[in-house]
């Protein structure tokens, strides 16, 4: 996928303008932060959940290795593979040379925002093997030559009519604007290629040290048909996914679909240990867990190793109102809101993706809804001083904040600047009130006026001992 | 609630934006903070807390303004401001200063000496008896900082509740953020301005005729484009109203009586 955070700001003000997406967008609020609202009041436990959450998370991180290693003896003692990638690339790499080594011709595969990380599909095809997205939103991107705008619905920034309108496009078939017609269709293509396919690729939300097992939740089935039909199974997943047990696991199901969706649980929970056994009904022949870093354990350590808790629920992109205005597109990369405006300086660099943690206006919504509690907007400062540590703030910015920071470091200056702005701004608004173009703050005014100041400044009127206002309140009463 | 001398003596946190725009603001805490038994100092080295360099990255500058508003605020029993934002910047003090460091220790101590001014009137030193009336419908905008770092919501709503004739009806989404985001509304001009379109939306959708907040830089931004959109609401610091110092227009307004600017 093309890095096009650099434009984040040409982005957003595209996304602001476009009516359809614009529409699209309306539909977040009642699709998650409602529903997960009401399964959070459902759960009176659920702070406690957060809590532990957070707690179980940063015990992994601390004993990362160790369980990272674990599980790898459990999936070749189960008769799996399993992949160290380092980097992108190497991961690329290692599943095209399993998919040659089956000699795969089609691969389906099942949702998994790492595989969009490393740029999977575009890799496959260039190596003349095709890669079939089974997750109903990202087969409609697919067949747009689209990407995801969100991390768990990946075509929330599309309408029914745009659906309509491939659906007519690529089966051949009588245009329909009937929802339940259109997931027919789906099925009935995607089920000729769950059947023909050489190799499933899924992701997993988590995998579990003491067995070996990997795990996905769909609410669509997809998953299963993915890893269960073709004869080689290939888990990508990330290192901070790991687990110790599979009662750990059940704590973050329990925080993922009411984070997520509201849901209490996700419809298909499946996991997959290790290939198929002498006497199993079905199940791949080959099982390989493919673990991406991918710049992950250098986080490790470091302020941004709150961030490696993330369990992709996608609360606070849904909660995000800056997510809710642009969308997920306008980030420029693979992981939108929050979450991406600290993952994303991470894997494509600060300077690719300096516009990102300052698009925030540090609300704190997202950390208030996050369920493993990570300091999101923090994390987004961290970038912040990062990026000023490196020059790399425009220049504007710098030069701004180091000017008025000469002044508000000299209490008496600081007096006569504040006096004086305040004098000027009086000048400019008159006896109107306010000022409706500011010098060196059009970003204010040309899209809300500006009031003026009511007074002289507190501090004057202080030290000259008039208190104006509070006096004449006294004498009216 | 926390034992409290009965005449503490507190340092007014101004603020910048109510030292600038709407010095009323910091009388009508003061006249709180007096009609509650306080007695109320405004130090004169204090300028601004430093969130706007904090949240630019330059942690350096940050740093010294800290140094400089601790040790302006020493020895006050409280430290009042009448902003969410700005309390919510001196909490953040400690983190900006490693452990073994001795301002790490008088950070901590103005930390927990410095209150939201409805959370300080409340929660701290229980004084409840607003003697104010204003005969408007009113709703409400809960600021992030306050809201979220500090815990203020049912403090200034249980307040405004013993204003006479004040009626409260709240608005669809009050607890999102209106844009301001400091210098964020600068920075992302367009994003900044459909958050606060989506804010004046909700407020103009109930029958209330004047909005009310507790931090200025919100009250500033909802105001500015509750004017451009020439929509009949007016916007007020919620001290004004605790105060009963509303007789003044509202953020914005017309008509002020200034004299010669000078």
């Amino acid at each position: 996928m093309d890095i096009k955070s650099p434009s984040f700001k040409e982005n957003s003000k595209i996304a602001l303008h476009d009516a359809n997406l614009q529409k699209a967008l309306g539909n977040l609020k009642a699709g998650f932060p409602t529903k997960r609202a009401a399964a959070v009041a459902r759960m009176p436990e659920f702070e406690e959940l957060r809590d532990e959450g957070r707690d179980l998370k940063n015990h992994i991180l601390e004993n990362l290795d160790i369980y990272l290693e674990q599980f790898e003896s459990k999936v070749v003692e189960n008769g799996g593979h399993v992949h160290w990638c380092r980097t992108s690339d190497d991961a690329r790499q290692t599943i095209l040379d399993i998919c040659q080594e089956v000699g795969a011709k089609t691969v389906t595969k099942g949702k998994s925002m790492v595989s969009e990380e490393i740029n999977l599909n575009e890799y496959l095809e260039e190596n003349g093997i095709e890669p079939v997205e089974t997750d109903l939103g990202e087969y409609i991107l697919q067949l747009r030559q689209d990407h995801p705008s969100h991390i768990i619905a990946p075509a929330i920034h599309l309408n029914l009519e745009d659906v309509s309108e491939a659906f007519h496009e690529h089966h051949n078939r009588p245009k329909s604007d009937d929802p339940a017609v259109l997931m027919q269709e789906a099925r009935e293509m995607l089920r000729k290629k769950f059947v023909a396919a050489d190799v499933g690729i899924t992701g997993a939300n988590f995998f579990v040290a003491e067995t070996g097992s990997t795990i996905i939740v769909t609410n669509e089935g997809n998953g299963d048909l993915t890893q269960t039909l073709p004869k080689t199974h290939i888990v990508i997943t990330s290192i901070e996914k790991v687990v110790p047990t599979l009662e750990d696991m059940t704590l973050f199901l329990r925080l993922l679909a009411r984070s997520a969706t509201g849901q209490e649980f996700t419809v298909y929970n499946t996991l997959s240990t290790g290939p198929r056994r002498p006497g199993d009904q079905d199940g791949p022949e080959n099982f390989h867990v493919v673990l991406v870093d991918n710049g992950r354990s250098d986080m490790v350590g470091t302020e941004l190793q709150d961030m490696l808790r993330c369990i992709r629920c996608s609360a606070c992109m849904n909660h995000c109102p800056v997510y809710g205005a642009v969308g997920g597109h306008s980030y420029g990369w693979v992981y939108p809101g929050p979450m991406g405006s600290v993952l994303t300086p991470q894997m494509i660099g600060i300077e690719n993706a300096g516009l990102l943690p300052n698009a925030s206006t540090f609300c704190g919504k997202c950390e208030s809804v996050c369920p493993v509690r990570i300091p999101l907007p923090k994390l987004m400062r961290h970038w912040r001083e990062n990026e000023f540590e490196k020059h790399l703030s425009p220049a504007a910015t710098r030069w701004g904040i180091k000017g008025w920071g000469f002044f508000a470091k000299r209490p008496t200056l600081y007096r006569q600047l504040a006096k004086t702005s305040n004098w000027f701004m009086r000048t400019m608004a008159g006896d109107k009130g306010k000022i409706t173009k500011l010098p060196l703050a059009g970003g204010w005014t040309d899209w809300r006026d500006m009031p003026a100041p009511s007074g002289k400044t507190f501090m004057q009127q202080w030290k000259n001992g008039t208190r104006p206002v509070a006096e004449k309140q006294e004498n009216a009463e | 609630m926390a034992e409290a001398s009965r005449n503490p003596r507190v340092g007014l946190f101004v603020t910048c934006l109510v030292d600038m725009f709407r010095p009323q603001v910091g009388f009508a805490t003061v006249k709180l903070l007096e009609q509650a038994g306080c007695t109320v100092e405004v130090p004169e080295a204090q300028t601004c807390c430093g969130q706007p360099a904090f949240n630019s990255g330059d942690r350096e500058t940050t740093r010294e303004i800290a140094r400089q508003t601790i040790a302006a605020f020493d020895g006050f029993e409280y430290v009042v401001g009448p902003s969410g934002s700005c309390i919510g910047m001196l909490h953040y003090y400690p983190d900006l200063f490693e452990q073994n460091d001795p301002w790490h220790a008088r950070a901590q101590d103005l930390k927990s000496r410095a209150h939201e001014i409805t959370s300080f009137l409340v929660d701290v030193i229980g004084f409840e008896q607003i003697a104010a009336s204003f005969n408007h419908k009113i709703t409400y905008h809960d600021s992030c900082s306050g809201l979220r770092q500090l815990g203020v919501k049912q403090q200034p709503r249980k307040l405004l509740s013993n204003v006479d004739s004040l009626e409260l009806e709240e608005m669809e989404e009050a607890e999102t953020c209106c844009g301001f985001g400091g210098t964020f509304c600068v920075k992302y001009p367009d994003i900044s301005n459909r958050m606060v379109s989506n804010k004046t939306e909700f407020a103009a959708a109930t029958d209330a005729d004047t909005l009310v907040g507790g931090d200025l830089g919100c009250l500033l931004n909802m105001a500015g484009k509750l004017k451009r959109e020439g929509r009949n609401i007016e916007a007020r610091h919620v001290v004004e109203i605790l105060a009963n110092m509303t007789q003044e227009p509202a953020i914005g307004e017309q008509a002020y009586d200034l004299g010669k600017p000078a």
